[in-house]
């Protein structure tokens, strides 16, 4: 065993057994990040405050939620909503964060895509976050059936039924999904338990590991630049914090997060107390019929773009029908983003708009993304239906197009 | 400032995106219709304009009515258990006491003297259908006589106070008959079995209905109901503009009873945060002074 | 140079004030946890005592605990301070956990007594503890006489006199 001399003070008492000192230089006062960031730098530290407030908040409403089809409606609207003291405040800041975190996610994404941030070293970064989006996806989506409403039987119904078009194996996987012919009690309590336990946990795994994974290939900035962080934090040490391109999570970083998280809050709050029907769909104030589609069925907007690409396709091309082509198209979409590191072909690591042919790409598909959102929302007739094909599309050969782009890109610039 | 140009677009983008999947998409979904038209003008069957004698009413009242309805304000009970009325009739006929108060002079009138069609069911009551509605059209009787018998109506409804005692009789009044209102403890008065054959289909729990329609559409639907939802079975009920407003505000006590507490707090909490965020930013500006 | 006091004290002023939301949170946190109001608006339950037959335990049911319900015959001596006299007859209306851990005693009508299986506590028939680690006698819920018929959880006047007398 270590030989142990008596300690001078607590910390050094704790530093001894448990290392605090090197571990708070590790993790906090040592730990480099860019200075030249701007303030969407600070999206990650408000993702992780969202997730902290949604499992708070979904702490509360678990003493108080009962998931069986009987009880599981009225546990929400009645005694949660309207017995428990505060019960309505988790619920409304569980439903509004669910929402907001992923806009949070989005502009986080895509500001990764604009500086660059998911290549030459940083592929793990992005990997571990685009899994990330793809557990909080799983996340929202078993928990919007909790509340047992329209929405959430229907939404619940569609998604299930889409594994059926897997072949083979297709209708015997959905059966086996829901537990039962139809979203019934079994599809519910095996939902709550995905919700309440191992996506949780796998969420706080994956989010880990994004921490870990950021550590070597250190945090990106503003024009891309790769530094010598020996050299600089070096200099930020002996006291040159002006002239160090350096500066350290705490208390630095972590001081623009608190003021951009401060606003932020505001927003939030805002729409948890005053504004929160884009988040608690009225539809789902409907208790769950099992023999009543609602006239207007539509996902929680996050979801808009993906269920427009879905139902983009609706007729046949090439003898293969509308439906199986849709579902080709709503995989590629949902798996595309994973592979973006291997797709972009130049090196080049700079901010969009100093990419010449990058920077179009990039806002074409904003704007893509944009328009698959709103039609997603809109009843699929008529125009509406060819906006839905074209954008579906566009969406399609862009990524199937960028490795041309940046490869023609990379030429252009000479390489770097 | 830089940052203020990347909050410009971040904020112009989820704006177009919200305007598109929120009051656009909703607007094109749910389509505005006509006001809530509280005269009811489309009834004109009876002059309203002459003036109706309670006394004479009273005796037209109780030599036509109260065989199926209770007046219980009046003296006249129920004359059987809900359960045999509803076999009888097909549902509970209502019990009048409150109805000259609640329901629009035009519209009593008018459905004295023709109730499917001030109801707005004649989609309901076709000849071919085979049904037909549990009480008899009045058209017989001449325009001051029926006037008579809404005057009297009036004049047994008792002096109401305006608050929740109110608005949760009204709605009982009105609503009770059909609808169930589990949050309230309130079961319709029909029995299930005698609703579903008499409707086509149980009428929903409101319990939710002010979270799930809103406000702003139960206005008009309470008013008549085939504007927003054609071909359904329940009536026009010939609210009053008032009497509606106690009917929406029990179901927002009933349905939504923390709103007060909710932008009570809502409005500390902002403050609060705001406080906040100041501080958090003053903090920042402080520290990043030794590094910019 | 920087003001090390002043940003100091914005530093503490910020901690503060986000100390001042936390504590705010655990306290609403903590009034998640309370019972509901349907919980704590007091719970009755009704008793008629007429047709029930002396030295035969009856137990009826007040916020989800037992409560003894017990006639005593002719020759059984009422406690006093510890029954209640409905009618003719005396009886022992208490709650029916022993006071040591909270098991519920076995009532032995041919020793008109009660016997608590766990560590072997007794009990008279008026609940008074006699035998064993029972620091106290039987609990006696709020109760209410209405002729024959007996409210629990609602203060009348018999019990109030017997809670002075305690």
């Amino acid at each position: 065993m270590a030989e142990f001399k008596k300690a001078d003070s607590m910390l050094e008492w704790f530093d001894q057994r448990l290392g605090v000192i090197k571990f708070s230089k590790v993790m906090m006062s040592e730990y480099w990040i860019p200075k030249e960031i701007n303030f969407l730098w600070a999206m990650g530290m408000i993702l992780a405050v969202m997730f902290k407030l949604l499992v708070i908040s979904g702490i509360f409403l678990l003493m108080y939620y009962k998931p069986d089809v009987n009880m599981a409606f009225d546990s929400v609207n009645y005694t949660i909503m309207q017995e428990v003291a505060y019960g309505w405040l988790f619920r409304h800041i569980h439903a509004v964060g669910a929402s907001v975190v992923f806009l949070v996610i989005y502009i986080h994404m895509f500001t990764g895509i604009y500086y660059g941030s998911y290549k030459k070293g940083r592929e793990m970064i992005w990997v571990s976050g685009m899994l990330l989006f793809v557990l909080f996806s799983a996340e929202g989506f078993s928990g919007y059936m909790l509340p047992w409403g329209q929405m959430s039987y229907w939404a619940a119904y569609v998604i299930t039924e889409i594994f059926g078009g897997i072949p083979v194996i297709g209708d015997e996987l959905v059966v086996w999904i829901r537990g039962n012919f139809y979203v019934s009690d079994s599809t519910l309590t095996r939902f709550f338990m995905l919700h309440v336990l191992l996506i949780p946990l796998a969420i706080i795994g994956a989010i880990v590991f994004h921490f870990y994974a950021l550590r070597f290939p250190h945090v990106n900035n503003e024009s891309g630049e790769f530094f010598d962080y020996e050299e600089e934090s070096e200099k930020y040490l002996a006291g040159k914090k002006k002239e160090a391109k350096v500066i350290p999570f705490w208390p630095v970083f972590l001081s623009k997060d608190f003021f951009v998280l401060g606003f932020f809050m505001l927003f939030f709050f805002y729409l948890v107390f005053f504004h929160y029907n884009f988040a608690m769909d009225p539809v789902n104030f409907d208790k769950a019929d099992g023999l009543k589609t609602p006239a207007h069925i539509y996902p929680e907007w996050y979801f808009l773009w993906s269920y427009e690409v879905l139902r983009g396709f609706f007729f046949e091309i090439a003898g293969v029908s509308g439906k199986d082509l849709g579902l080709m198209a709503f995989g590629f979409a949902n798996a595309i983003f994973l592979v973006l590191p291997w797709l972009d072909r130049s090196p080049m690591v700079k901010p969009a708009n100093q990419r010449p042919y990058f920077k179009y790409w990039f806002w074409f598909l904003m704007v893509d993304l944009i328009v698959l959102t709103v039609y997603g929302k809109l009843p699929p007739t008529g125009a509406n239906a060819w906006v839905g094909f074209a954008s579906s599309m566009t969406f399609l050969v862009l990524f199937i197009a960028l490795p041309f782009i940046t490869k023609a890109e990379a030429k252009k610039v000479g390489g770097k | 400032m830089k940052e203020f140009k990347i909050l410009a677009v971040i904020v112009a983008l989820v704006g177009i995106t919200y305007y598109g999947i929120e009051p656009y998409a909703h607007h094109i979904m749910h389509p505005e219709v006509a006001p809530a038209d509280f005269t009811f003008k489309t009834l004109k069957n009876v002059d309203t304009s002459l003036a109706g004698n309670a006394e004479n009413g009273k005796v037209l009242v109780e030599a036509n009515c109260i065989a199926c309805h209770a007046i219980d304000k009046a003296g006249h009970p129920a004359i059987m258990p809900n359960a045999d009325a509803a076999a009888s009739y097909g549902v509970v006929p209502p019990d009048l006491s409150s109805s000259g108060r609640i329901y629009d002079k035009n519209y009593l009138a008018n459905f004295i003297f023709d109730p499917v069609t001030a109801m707005h069911l004649e989609g309901k009551y076709t000849p071919e259908s085979g049904k037909a509605f549990p009480m008899p059209a009045y058209n017989w009787m001449s325009p001051q006589e029926i006037m008579d018998i809404v005057a009297y109506l009036q004049s047994v409804t008792p002096k109401v106070t305006e608050g929740k005692e109110t608005n949760k009789a009204t709605f009982e009044a009105a609503c009770g008959r059909c609808h169930d209102m589990k949050y309230a403890g309130i079961q319709a008065t029909t029995p299930k079995d005698n609703l579903k054959t008499y409707m086509g289909a149980t009428p929903p729990d409101l319990s939710q209905y002010i979270k799930s329609r809103g406000e702003h559409y139960l206005h008009s639907f309470i008013n008549d109901p085939q504007v927003l939802l054609h071909g359904t079975s329940m009536p026009r009920v010939g609210l009053t503009e008032k009497a509606q407003e106690e009917v929406i505000a029990y179901m927002e006590e009933i349905g939504d009873s923390k709103k007060a507490e909710r932008e009570s707090l809502g409005l500390w909490v902002m403050l609060y945060t705001f406080v906040f965020a100041i501080l958090a930013y003053l903090w920042k500006r402080k520290i990043w002074s030794e590094v910019h | 140079m920087m003001d090390e006091s002043r940003r100091g004290f914005i530093g503490k002023a910020f901690g503060a004030v986000a100390a001042v939301g936390g504590i705010a949170s655990l306290i609403a946190m903590k009034k998640t946890w309370d019972p509901l109001p349907s919980v704590m608006s007091a719970g009755f339950t009704t008793v008629d005592v007429s047709g029930l037959e002396a030295n035969k335990l009856e137990i009826a049911v007040w916020r989800g605990k037992p409560v003894f319900i017990l006639k005593y015959t002719e020759d059984m001596k009422p406690t006093d301070g510890r029954n209640v006299k409905i009618g003719d007859h005396y009886f022992s209306v208490m709650i029916g956990l022993c006071t040591h851990l909270g098991c519920i005693p076995a009532y032995r009508n041919d020793q008109k007594d009660f016997k608590c299986a766990c560590h072997g506590g007794e009990f008279t028939d008026a609940g008074v503890q006699k035998f064993g680690p029972p620091p106290r006698p039987l609990d006696i819920p709020p109760f209410k006489l209405d002729g024959v018929t007996l409210v629990l959880g609602e203060e009348g006047p018999e019990y109030k006199a017997m809670m002075a007398k305690a």
